[in-house]
């Protein structure tokens, strides 16, 4: 069967083990994680986990079933009407050239969020389609460290 | 009322209306031994074993239907208990087991005989509990039972750090549980059911395939019910056992690896599988794409994960089995027409004659399949079968004459040696008036056989009878058949003395070779009324048959096996 990806959001109750049942259940059923980031829901005793996974339509129906088996979970959410975006960090030589870059972040929603004696670091938030884009553009100015956020998703 | 944590977990216990309790003492656990020494709620087993513990526990749960409990200290005491929690997750047995942990201010520091018992056992239990504040201890006590009950039940860990079962605080133990993330639905889709029912109205060839979501579900006089109305064939999983009454002339039989001939044709030809609280398990299915090849397949089940997982159903039901069941016979009361089944139930009773569960007897030696059926003739619907895991299991499960649910008791999921011996003491706690008969193997019975003293302590008079053939048989048997009879590792020729075993721990021991002496030693152990180990000598290089070779098609199997 064709592998499709997903975001799936997972609104859990926010404790201490809720993570650990998460990520255990893609380990222990053989799921994959493209990213998966979390944070509180503010103003609730809610979390919020963004969770980019692909697999035939079979896992990925499972995969919802299974998360909702969960006992913490109040909700899944597996929509195709995502707006999706994520950030990215990236640290470049400070030789290189600084507007240069600083162009090439705003083309990506993004900017340079430090210039140092030792590095600039730039940011960008964005579709992961277009974060890897961007990632290729980079690679023209040698950078030194790529941090990645994952995606995080909100339905239209 | 003011209390310890401690008196706590046993105040929750007796409101649950627990009345047994197995279990191991030990370090992080002692403050709740404490408690237990000093109430009268409830009365505490001391198996030998903590994987005992908790079997004993599940089989008190798979006889009564109520939920079980057990209790283990912390570290190795909670992991001897994994396989018996992973053996009642994969068999969705209600159960609660405690945990003593050590004090929070150790949690993490590797304390002694500290282990993450929440960690290991996520995977093998429905829900678990570290209690880090007394203030949620009754409360997760209370949701612990109730999740374990629930929806698709099974085994819930709670694991309780000894400082907290030694700080005092105030008990009131909840009377509803409020728990905005879990509702399980019972009530299945009317319009759903309505067009199920159209589908087995206008089937030629419908099946009603039963599992042990109905024993589970105490569904089975229902499901006799919608059967016996509607006039539909039907097959039984390993764990579905009892439900249809072994006399009914509409059940074929088990099907599966080592389902009768007739079973596995029909579930080969149906045009409508009705599956009801089953789960399309690999040793039911066989080879997947030939499985109910020409079926639509309705899909009734508590629990949504298990719908769609294997197959594509046509008809999906979510729901309780006992409530989606009795909607199916109001709705197919009047529309049901029994007459348009007969031809498809006389295809399959031709199957049946032509290819009948059967064994060659002999005169020479017992045949393991005619002890099983002698204990079926002597006690019938009376006793409780528990089992282990192995050739013997397959054939109480083929010959038993089982008539009700809850009378067949085995470890079908995880396939775990050493339930059976654990789960009847479990089973006879639970059911006294009944006779509980462990039907086991040479090897399964050696991994609890610590058990004898439990038995012999408390005066559980578990009768287990071992299928003696010198081999761990069933492994044996795909030597034979798929190894080229290379037994690495299989043959059992050395032997304790299990006559004089049983008699050490204070217990009976027969040893039997002859039908004659058979029914001398079971009229003996019946009438002793004490826990009994029967060694019965049976023919070493039996084969259970009929068998599907792993991951073929169901329609294929080896009827017999001529040479040896
Ligand atoms: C704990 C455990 N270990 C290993 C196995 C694998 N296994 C399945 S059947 C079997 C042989 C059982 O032998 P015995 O109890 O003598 O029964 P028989 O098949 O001879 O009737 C083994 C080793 C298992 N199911 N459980």
């Amino acid at each position: 069967m064709d592998s499709v990806r997903r975001v799936i959001s997972v609104i859990v109750i926010n404790e201490s083990s809720v993570l650990a049942r998460v990520a255990g259940l893609f380990a222990g059923r053989g799921y994959n994680i493209e990213s998966l980031t979390v944070a509180p829901i503010p103003k609730s005793d809610f979390s919020r986990l963004t969770v980019v996974t692909n697999g035939s339509q079979r896992v990925i129906e499972q995969i919802t079933k299974q998360l909702n088996k969960l006992i913490p979970t109040l909700k899944v959410i597996e929509h195709e009407e995502m707006v999706e975006k994520e950030m990215v960090l990236v640290k470049f030589p400070s030789a290189e050239h600084i507007s240069d870059i600083q162009a090439l972040c705003s083309t990506y929603n993004g900017n340079i969020v430090h210039a140092g004696e030792n590095n600039i670091i730039g940011m960008v938030a964005d579709e992961p389609k277009r974060v890897e884009n961007f990632l290729d553009a980079c690679s023209r100015y040698n950078p030194l460290e790529i941090v990645r956020g994952g995606v995080v998703a909100i339905e239209r | 009322m003011k209390m310890s944590g401690a008196q706590m977990v046993c105040e929750a216990i007796i409101a649950e209306g627990v009345t047994t309790v197995f279990g191991y003492p030990g370090g992080a656990i002692m403050n709740v031994y404490d408690a237990i020494y000093k109430q009268t709620g409830f009365e505490h087993i001391l198996n030998r074993h903590e994987q005992a513990s908790v079997h004993a526990a599940d089989g008190y749960a798979r006889a009564t239907g109520k939920v079980g409990v057990a209790m283990v200290t912390s570290g190795p005491g909670f992991t001897n208990a994994v396989t018996g929690l992973a053996t009642a997750y994969m068999d969705s047995i209600p159960m609660v087991v405690i945990s003593g942990q050590v004090p929070l201010s150790l949690i993490g520091t590797d304390g002694f005989q500290e282990i993450d018992a929440v960690g290991i056992s996520r995977p093998c239990t429905k829900h678990n509990y570290l209690v880090d504040k007394l203030e949620d201890l009754p409360r997760i006590m209370k949701e612990a039972f109730y999740i374990a009950r629930s929806g698709r039940p099974g085994p819930v860990l709670v694991d309780v750090p000894k400082d907290i079962t030694a700080e005092i605080g105030e008990f009131i133990y909840p009377t509803e549980v409020n728990m905005p993330t879990y509702k399980p639905n019972h009530k299945g889709n009317e319009r759903q059911i309505k067009k199920a029912v159209d589908a087995i109205v206008a089937a030629k060839k419908p099946l009603l395939y039963i599992g042990g979501g109905v024993v589970l579900g105490n569904a089975g006089e229902l499901v006799r019910k919608l059967a016996n109305m509607a006039q539909i064939p039907t097959v039984e999983t390993l764990m579905a056992r009892g439900v249809m009454g072994h006399d009914n002339p509409l059940l074929l039989g088990m099907l599966g690896m080592h389902g009768n001939y007739s079973s596995n044709m029909a579930m080969s030809e149906t045009d409508l599988v009705i599956s009801l609280g089953a789960r399309f398990d690999d040793r039911v299915t066989g080879k997947l794409s030939e499985f109910a090849k020409y079926a639509k397949i309705i899909h009734v089940d508590i629990d949504p994960a298990n719908i769609g997982k294997l197959v594509d159903v046509d008809y999906p039901i979510v729901g309780d089995t006992a409530e989606v069941v009795a909607k199916m016979i109001e709705l197919i009361e009047d529309s049901v027409d029994t007459s348009r089944y007969q031809a498809w139930r006389d295809i399959l009773n031709r199957y049946n004659e032509l290819h009948p569960l059967s064994y060659e007897d002999s005169d020479e030696v017992l045949k393991p399949q005619w002890v099983i059926e002698r204990i079926g003739q002597t006690l019938g619907e009376q006793a409780i079968i528990t089992s282990d895991v192995g050739q013997h299991q397959m054939w109480a499960a083929q010959f038993y004459p089982f008539d009700r649910p809850r009378q067949w008791i085995n470890s079908g999921g995880l396939g775990t040696m050493g339930f059976g011996f654990p789960a009847a003491i479990g089973a006879k706690r639970g059911c006294p008036d009944k006779t509980v008969i462990n039907i086991t193997g040479d090897g399964s019975i050696l991994m609890n056989m610590q058990e004898l003293v439990t038995a012999a302590e408390y005066e559980i008079p578990v009768i287990n009878v071992i299928l003696n053939n010198h081999f761990l048989g069933m492994v044996r048997q795909w030597q034979t058949f798929f190894y080229e009879k290379r037994y690495s590792s299989t043959d059992l020729s050395f032997q304790p003395n299990f006559k004089m075993l049983a008699e050490a721990c204070g217990g009976i021991g027969y040893d039997v070779t002859t039908k004659k002496e058979f029914d001398d030693a079971l009229a003996d152990a019946i009438k002793q009324n004490k826990v009994c180990f029967m060694n019965v000598a049976v023919n070493r290089l039996e084969n259970v048959l009929p068998m599907v070779p792993a991951g073929g098609a169901l329609y294929n199997m080896l009827l017999e096996h001529k040479e040896y």
